[in-house]
């Protein structure tokens, strides 16, 4: 590894870098870690846009869009005295790390809830819409939601949804494809829905909010398959999806029987501020005190037990700012949330490669404030959420190899991940395949009385999650011809994940080109920040 | 809601084992026993039984911290002499009084969730098997296995029935039960709050710490068992 020196070199604000001589080394995640590493001439770095700017005034913003709503009447005028109300929202998963205070969900709230109140709506629940997720924890939602609707709400009429309450459920039929449409009681029965989103990605918001926010494992079970991962071209892209069609179906039924209002929102993608701002650079251009703090971190970071580093990292929040919000009907909302997003994360791409490489942060949608990022959801990072992050085509080609670099520890959050850890251990071992695992064993563990009372009382994912978390990585399994884990510190992970080791970079590459030949096209994926690829 | 067709023992050869002090319920059997001791026939035979078991307290702590089995030994001796018909009499006053107000809150959920996952809901607890019983209909499990008394002539000689049901005992309990009723263990759960039921857990495929104790817990944290809390 050589240190990064700063090239006198006009600013690149190109998304797409190609490595040449005297490139500097890249900065690529490795758990609660960074590994800074020299890439081979000719590699393509594909770096994610700089963050749209921020709408100057996001309480502004959020009143015009309940105003000016699409394909609806304004919030307002759906509003009468004594009418019943749910507020949905979106969990802890979204954004990722969580956003600096307030989140854009508190501003939405304070003047939807305030609109309410003007208008003599006092019977209002807001509900977490954590579908299988794990329930938040009060000071998370607190931080979420803000001071003020957190105490004037909480617990009794702001909560986690529970999709495991015989009582809190009602089915509302079933899609033309025979989907089980089953969605919370209390939404279901009121007179409006209001789902406040954040799109983070573009498989979030539009009737995935209601139709999966809200729903239960009968619902979930329809679309939540390897079948429909392998059939989602990709999952990142909502037309040539079959999870998002399935949705989409689920989504319908539920508009059938209950009015919906939603607001969308999309953020840019400033995630990284202040001392880590050089995260968001291209390392050609690092000033002298980019380099300086990097070195500074990479320092503290080695003499720091992982658990302290995780920790600090969870701690500090995303800058993320707004960068649109819309409300009304959930397809046309959808739409335009939709090229918001696309117009920050999408980067055209010419051509696929033959060897990827992406480095794995500590953090998924699965596992804010959790004790690691356990191997189930290292995988999913990998072959389920940057592999999928792609339009068109896959970045990688197929029987392509992809490198990822984690530590792979064999840890797990005994409180968030239960289920994950009788997957990992007890049915790895036996079968990798998504579809023998969906088929034996999936009801089993969805089932299985512990992880619901776990689910429902305590703070797990439901016992069906680590199986969805695999078949997030059906597609990528299907399509890679091999995937090898930089700085794995045991074998038994990448082992049981199907995943070959390699101690270095240059090692893994080595191999990645003995399999796909001397002249293998090499790209790496530099994120976070999240970006997603357009190859043509 | 419809929640049918989700069973995943349709064929019933899983079944639910749960200890009952302190998983269920948060007395114990000196609980049921100061009752039945308060409760004597006559004024001054409540008087002397209730002092005679709350100086019996520290032997008995003592005497579990030890072996169950001198447990009890020592504390079902205290019940010689007792008529049986009164016992199984008061036994559903017991309930009334004692044991159902200090069921888990959520108890009743985790049972229906095992019902609903269609498990057998066997009952294996070290109280006597007339204060167990009500508690068996409560919740609706449909078999209960517990510790009997042994009586003569209408009267408790203070001796237990063998085997004792309590620790290793439990789990071989658990092997006869399930090879009579043709129930696979390896599919099967069992849930308990003590690491004196260690043989219990360890027996099935699925165990489960209840509210546990701290070496339970640890015991726990080591082997990934899932923990819960029904308090």
């Amino acid at each position: 590894m050589r240190a990064i020196r700063p090239r006198a070199r006009g600013a690149a604000d190109e998304s797409v870098v190609m490595i040449d001589n005297d490139s500097a080394p890249r900065i690529m995640f490795y758990g609660e870690d960074f590994l800074c590493e020299d890439l081979p001439v000719g590699t393509r770095v594909i770096y994610p846009r700089k963050p749209l700017a921020g709408l100057p005034n996001p309480r502004a913003a959020i009143r015009y869009a309940l105003h000016h709503p699409e394909d609806s009447e304004p919030l307002h005028a759906l509003l009468t005295p004594g009418m019943k109300v749910t507020i949905a929202v979106d969990d802890i998963s979204l954004p990722l790390p969580p956003m600096k205070r307030p989140d854009v969900r508190e501003l939405i709230l304070d003047i939807v809830l305030q609109m309410l109140a003007d208008h003599g709506v006092d019977d209002i629940h807001i509900i977490i819409a954590t579908s299988l997720h794990r329930r938040m924890h009060d000071w998370e939602i607190r931080r979420m939601v803000g001071d003020k609707v957190f105490d004037a709400f909480a617990p009794e009429r702001l909560y986690n949804h529970d999709a495991c309450d015989p009582d809190g459920m009602v089915t509302l039929g079933e899609t033309a494809h025979g989907e089980v449409v089953e969605t919370n009681r209390r939404a279901a029965e009121s007179d409006l829905v209001i789902y406040v989103n954040i799109n983070l990605v573009p498989m979030d918001g539009g009737h995935k909010s209601v139709g999966v926010g809200l729903c239960g494992y009968q619902s979930l079970k329809a679309h939540h398959t390897p079948k429909a991962i392998v059939h989602s071209d990709s999952f990142m892209d909502p037309k040539r999806s079959e999870l998002a069609h399935s949705v989409h179906r689920i989504g319908r039924v539920c508009d059938e029987h209950m009015k919906v209002f939603h607001i969308e929102t999309a953020l840019n993608n400033r995630m990284f501020e202040g001392p880590m701002s050089f995260l968001m650079k291209n390392e050609d251009d690092f000033t002298e005190m980019d380099r300086l703090k990097f070195e500074a971190i990479q320092w503290t970071l080695k003499r720091t037990p992982r658990a302290l580093r995780r920790e600090v990292f969870m701690r500090v929040p995303a800058a993320y700012e707004l960068i649109a919000v819309h409300a009304g009907k959930t397809e046309p909302v959808h739409e335009k949330i939709l090229a918001k997003c696309y117009e920050q994360y999408a980067i055209p791409v010419e051509g696929q490669c033959d060897i990827l490489i992406s480095g794995i942060p500590y953090i998924s949608p699965y596992n804010v404030n959790s004790k690691a990022l356990n191997p189930l959801l290292v995988q999913v990072m990998a072959l389920g959420y940057f592999f999928h992050m792609y339009r068109h085509k896959p970045l990688v080609k197929k029987g392509g190899v992809m490198i990822v670099t984690h530590p792979c520890s064999d840890q797990f959050d005994p409180v968030h991940h239960p289920s994950y850890i009788e997957f990992f251990n007890r049915l790895l071992p036996e079968t990798r395949d998504a579809y023998t695992l969906e088929k034996k064993y999936q009801d089993e563990f969805a089932y299985n009385p512990s992880y619901v009372e776990m689910y429902r009382r305590g703070n797990a994912y439901h016992g069906a999650h680590p199986f969805y978390m695999w078949y997030w990585g059906q597609a990528g399994r299907e399509h890679l011809g091999k995937v090898i884990v930089v700085g794995s510190d045991n074998s038994t992970v990448p082992k049981l994940l199907g995943w070959e080791r390699a101690e270095t970079l240059a090692e893994a590459i080595s191999m990645g080109r003995s399999h796909m030949g001397r002249s293998a096209q090499i790209t790496m994926l530099h994120h976070p920040p999240i970006l997603m690829t357009d190859v043509r | 809601m419809n929640r049918a067709a989700h069973a995943q023992s349709p064929d019933g050869r899983a079944a639910a084992f749960y200890d009952v002090d302190g998983t269920l319920i948060k007395t114990n059997i000196v609980h049921a026993f100061a009752w039945y001791a308060r409760n004597q026939p006559t004024l001054s035979g409540s008087l002397i039984k209730s002092a005679k078991t709350a100086l019996s307290i520290p032997m008995f702590l003592v005497a579990d911290k030890l072996s169950r089995k001198l447990f009890n030994q020592l504390f079902y001796g205290y019940y010689a002499g007792e008529p049986e018909d009164r016992l199984i009499v008061l036994a559903e006053e017991l309930f009334e009084d004692v044991i159902k107000p200090s069921i888990f809150p959520r108890t009743v959920d985790l049972i229906a969730e095992a019902r609903r996952a269609g498990l057998r809901q066997v009952i294996v607890s070290g109280g006597l098997d007339f204060t167990v019983r009500p508690l068996a209909r409560y919740l609706g499990v449909d078999d209960f296995i517990a510790n009997t008394l042994e009586f003569e002539n209408g009267y408790a000689t203070g001796q237990l029935g063998k085997p004792f049901v309590a620790g290793a005992t439990k789990a071989q309990i658990m092997r006869d039960y399930s090879e009579h009723h043709g129930i696979d263990l390896g599919r099967s759960w069992a849930y308990s709050d003590s690491y004196s039921d260690y043989p219990m857990l360890a027996v099935v495929g699925h165990p489960t710490a209840v509210n546990p104790d701290f070496r339970l817990r640890t015991v726990a944290r080591s082997y990934d068992w899932p923990i819960i809390d029904l308090r």
